[in-house]
């Protein structure tokens, strides 16, 4: 009987260890691993060759030759251009999630404060739009803002403007599609922070005399801190490296990093500074995304 | 209360015109007989017979529809395992480190993970001499990373919240802690399973950049297809695939919201 | 796995006997070093307050803990190092557990299946045990669907479908609201009784507990402080804690000053005249320091000075309770200690003391009990 049961615990014990290896070891090799390869490739040289780059470790007269070259963090930095798009990046990062969270909270709010069968459509509404294709509603922007497009035409229309306002290509539209294709990653953790307030809270501290406002100010605010910050790093970390809007709605004028490091990649077949650049990405958002990890994590760790 | 409330309101539905006034545009412009896409020329579906003569479009929406459906699979299968991990069995050596592997790739820039993943595939060429070459099997490996991460955000959610008390009654009902698994556990949480199966096909589905980086010859999904389509400019062939894909996702979600209500209702009336 | 076995609760009178088990999570010490022997047939609560161990103990008994050390002999067999799912234990849970996307039928079915019996065999045994917590009717239904007493019936049907040799209930009332609990308690006992099984319940009700079980053990930081039947537990509590934790008690605190072989008498400061019960306490160590415990069921109020010089004390009424059946007093005394006392509403309209009126307290000499602080 104890046998059975000995071997039974161990057979449980090696079962446990499968389910965690697998997924680790999945994500390792096809996440972790890569990261690590750019970090190899950015410090090799271009070359012409299958594949476009110099070997860091060669063998040469029986022993390992360590060839790192530093050559394109060197022309990073004295290329004015790449640090104008790093710059540029960040800060339009920066400048869509807060216009995601102006425009998000309230939404937010108002979906976790209706009655919990409305909650669901308004949620389903939210959503449904990011479960159609996101590079075909970055591309209905373009329709509608082109100098001949929807809104111009209905702007002369109505006799706002006579001559049609160039909209497409300019920082503007990045703007307006960033925020288009990015609300919902708000709107999601705002709600599910939101909803999870007791209602009587607000209602205790209108009770002790509190105006609107100054109880939204002190105690809803302060709670929603954890959705707000999810929120954000939703928006904000993959935005620095977004490539697709600033490509569709920015014209050659937006000067993004993402459009940088595509260029050097596919334009320039220039792998080891693309890497170099991605490598730069990674370390400016390793901070944010250690902050968002440990949000997640605390999430997680919650009504456990 | 009643002041925010009308100004959150007001935000809301602005929001939500904003959300769908450019999807109707793509609609009713998908109509238009005029290849110019902004001037109304009369209704027309001619369009949408271009789009399914257009065989290149069509092999990519197939290819696409595949990798999706294979990505979607895997994504589900490890985001269990993984859920698994991370919710039922406590702390375990590598359980942070799995934590972070599972939440980074959520925020990641697509550009990120599309350079990294291909310079991997091209290393692995390199010295394993596998895979011989990129294309569809490569787009599935990296879309099945992310939508493993994305499917565990969901299962493991469900996963957290379920009482505990259900796989002990089954185990202590006689069930081994597989088959309480198996019997109870998945049915139960098989609503969340199907939500984390359609994220990740849809994330596969809507993948761009990614897919740019890690495929090769003759391996063009649909978003390709169309990324490429569009940089050229506005195509009213575009404008009907987009209604298609309008359509379809409402009607999938129309369907599961009143199945999901038809449920609820029953439940309660039987009930009263 | 469980070889049927020739029953053996002869052997030493105990179906199920817990012996010395303790059981720690990291420094914490949940259960501390108790044994316990449950005779076939019993209905066993353990009643303590959350965080009491009784909880913990239960899930051992389940085999969802293991303990650190110590035995668990069900029917002449030590099932500690038996997975959950080969023990002959079915438990019912606080929740219920029942599994939302099977019916009734397949719930009750779902543990007769496990053991692979054949198909016919398990549609009769779902039959009659569903006729055995009367919910024929709803055989077809999903748990959602039901309301909390139907739920609970089903619950129980499920646990008792595999003929368990020991049942376990965890909270089994914790669900449902007041009305339908009292309802429902003696509904439970009655389909247990009438299967014959010997049950194991956790409560933290006392009245759950007294009104279900033959025998109870009083749980607290993780040991057992008294067990016995309810009247034993409630009339003659061993200590101070027991004493407490069921009822209400009037408490004095005090020196044994005559210890004699048929009485003692108690010296206390905390009321005006001495304290006498009418057995001995017969205590061999030095200290004498005591409590003198009194229900206040068991003391009267009057308006006149009793006789005698023992066990009575005189106060001012300082608050009532009218509770219907009864009242419930709160006399003050002299030095301001507040002392309860009940009054039998058996007239409907008496003359009884009223606020701020002078009373006195009495009580005969069996009534109090004498304990160690």
């Amino acid at each position: 009987m104890k046998k059975v049961t000995e071997r039974l615990k161990r057979h449980a014990e090696h079962g446990k260890r499968w389910v965690i290896a697998v997924p680790t070891l999945w994500l390792m090799l096809f996440f972790a691993l890569p990261f690590l390869i750019v970090l190899k490739i950015a410090f090799a040289e271009s070359a012409i060759a299958i594949p476009p780059y110099t070997q860091l470790l060669t063998m040469a007269d029986e022993a390992f030759d360590l060839h790192v070259y530093f050559g394109n963090f060197i022309f990073l930095s004295e290329d004015a251009l790449y640090l104008t798009a790093y710059l540029n990046s960040l800060k339009m990062a920066a400048i869509s999630t807060f216009l995601c969270l102006l425009i998000g909270y309230p939404m937010a709010y108002h979906i976790a404060r209706a009655k919990p069968s409305t909650q669901t459509v308004l949620l389903l509404l939210i959503l449904l739009p990011s479960w159609t294709s996101f590079l075909i509603r970055i591309y209905a922007w373009i329709g509608i803002l082109k100098s001949n497009g929807i809104l111009n035409n209905a702007l002369m229309w109505l006799g706002v403007v006579d001559q049609p306002l160039t909209i497409l290509n300019t920082n503007v539209a990045v703007y307006i599609g960033i925020v288009y294709a990015y609300l919902p990653f708000m709107i999601l953790p705002l709600y599910a922070n939101l909803v999870k307030h007791d209602h009587s809270l607000i209602e205790a501290s209108q009770d002790l005399g509190a105006r609107w406002l100054q109880s939204f100010w002190r105690i809803t605010f302060p709670l929603s801190r954890n959705g707000i910050i999810a929120g954000s790093m939703l928006v904000f970390i993959p935005v620095v490296g977004e490539y697709v809007i600033p490509e569709l709605l920015g014209g050659t004028n937006s000067l993004v990093i993402g459009k940088v490091l595509w260029q050097e990649f596919f334009n320039n077949r220039d792998w080891p500074l693309a890497s170099s650049l991605a490598l730069i990405m990674l370390l400016l958002l390793m901070l944010p995304i250690h902050f968002f990890r440990k949000y997640q994590e605390k999430e997680w760790e919650e009504g456990k | 209360m009643k002041p925010p409330i009308r100004f959150s309101s007001v935000m809301f539905w602005f929001g939500m015109a904003f959300l769908y006034l450019p999807m109707l545009s793509l609609v009713i412009y998908s109509f238009n007989s005029s290849r110019l896409v902004t001037v109304w020329a009369g209704w027309s579906t001619k369009w949408y017979g271009e789009l399914f003569r257009d065989e290149g479009l069509m092999a990519a929406v197939w290819r696409s529809l595949e990798v999706a459906f294979w990505s979607a699979n895997t994504a589900v299968c490890l985001g269990v395992l993984a859920s698994v991990a991370l919710t039922r069995f406590g702390r375990f050596r590598g359980r942070s480190m799995l934590h972070s592997l599972v939440a980074a790739p959520l925020v990641m820039p697509d550009v990120i993970i599309g350079l990294s993943l291909l310079l991997l595939f091209v290393s692995m060429t390199d010295v394993l001499g596998w895979p011989h070459q990129r294309g569809l099997f490569t787009i599935w490996i990296a879309h099945a990373t992310f939508g493993t991460a994305y499917a565990t955000v969901v299962i493991s959610s469900r996963l957290k919240e379920l009482d505990r008390s259900f796989v002990e009654a089954a185990m202590d009902l006689g069930a081994t802690p597989v088959k309480a698994f198996v019997q109870v556990t998945l049915p139960i949480i098989m609503p969340a399973l199907v939500s984390a199966w359609l994220l990740a096909f849809t994330l596969s589905l809507d993948d761009v950049v990614i897919a740019s980086f890690v495929s090769g010859p003759g391996a063009t999904t649909l978003p390709i297809e169309v990324f490429s389509s569009v940089r050229l400019g506005v195509s009213p062939k575009i404008n009907a695939l987009a209604t298609l894909i309008i359509l379809i996702v409402s009607l999938v979600t129309l369907v599961a919201w009143w199945l999901s209500r038809r449920k609820l209702k029953r439940d309660k009336f039987a009930r009263s | 796995m469980i070889e049927p076995s020739l029953s053996r609760d002869g052997v030493d009178g105990h179906f199920l006997q817990i012996k010395s088990i303790v059981k720690t999570y990291d420094d914490v010490v949940a259960v501390n070093d108790v044994s316990l022997d449950i005779a076939k047939g019993d209905i066993f609560a353990l009643l303590g307050a959350s965080g009491s161990g009784k909880s913990t103990l239960l899930r051992m008994l389940a085999g969802f803990e293991t303990p650190n050390s110590g035995k668990i002999i069900l029917d002449g067999e030590d099932i500690v190092s038996l997975a959950p799912y080969r023990r002959p234990i079915n438990m019912m849970f606080q929740s219920y557990a029942l599994f939302p996307h099977m019916t009734v039928e397949q719930n009750i079915a779902y543990g007769l299946k496990q053991d692979r019996m054949p198909k016919a065999m398990i549609a009769d045994k779902v039959v009659q045990m569903l006729r055995l917590v009367h919910m024929e009717k709803y055989a077809k239904r999903k748990p959602e669907q039901l309301s909390g007493g139907q739920r609970q019936r089903v619950a129980l049907a499920r646990s008792l479908a595999k003929s368990p040799k020991l049942l376990l209930l965890d909270e089994p009332m914790g669900a449902l609201d007041k009305k339908l609990r009292n309802r429902m308690q003696l509904e439970v006992v009655d389909i247990i009784e009438s299967v014959g099984v010997t049950c194991v319940m956790v409560t933290h009700d006392q009245e759950e507990a007294m009104t279900m079980a033959n025998r109870i053990a009083i749980m607290e930081e993780g040991s057992i402080v008294q067990s016995g039947t309810p009247r034993d537990i409630y009339e003659a509590p061993n200590s101070l804690q027991a004493a407490e934790f069921i009822g209400s008690m009037n408490l004095f605190r005090g020196a044994i000053a005559v210890d004699a072989e048929d009485h003692a008498v108690i010296d206390s400061e905390e009321i005006n005249n001495q304290l006498y019960v009418s057995y001995g306490v017969t205590t061999a160590i030095e200290d004498k320091h005591v409590v003198f415990a009194v229900r206040p069921e068991k003391t009267l109020i009057s308006r006149d000075q009793p006789q005698g010089e023992y066990n009575w004390c005189r106060g001012v009424v300082h608050d009532i309770a009218y509770l219907g059946g009864h009242s419930v007093y709160h006399i003050r005394l002299d030095n301001g200690k507040i002392l309860y006392s009940f009054m039998v509403n058996s007239d409907r309209f008496a003359d009884q003391p009223t606020w701020e009126e002078l009373v006195y307290v009495y009580w005969s000499d069996d009534s109090g009990l004498v304990l160690r602080p």
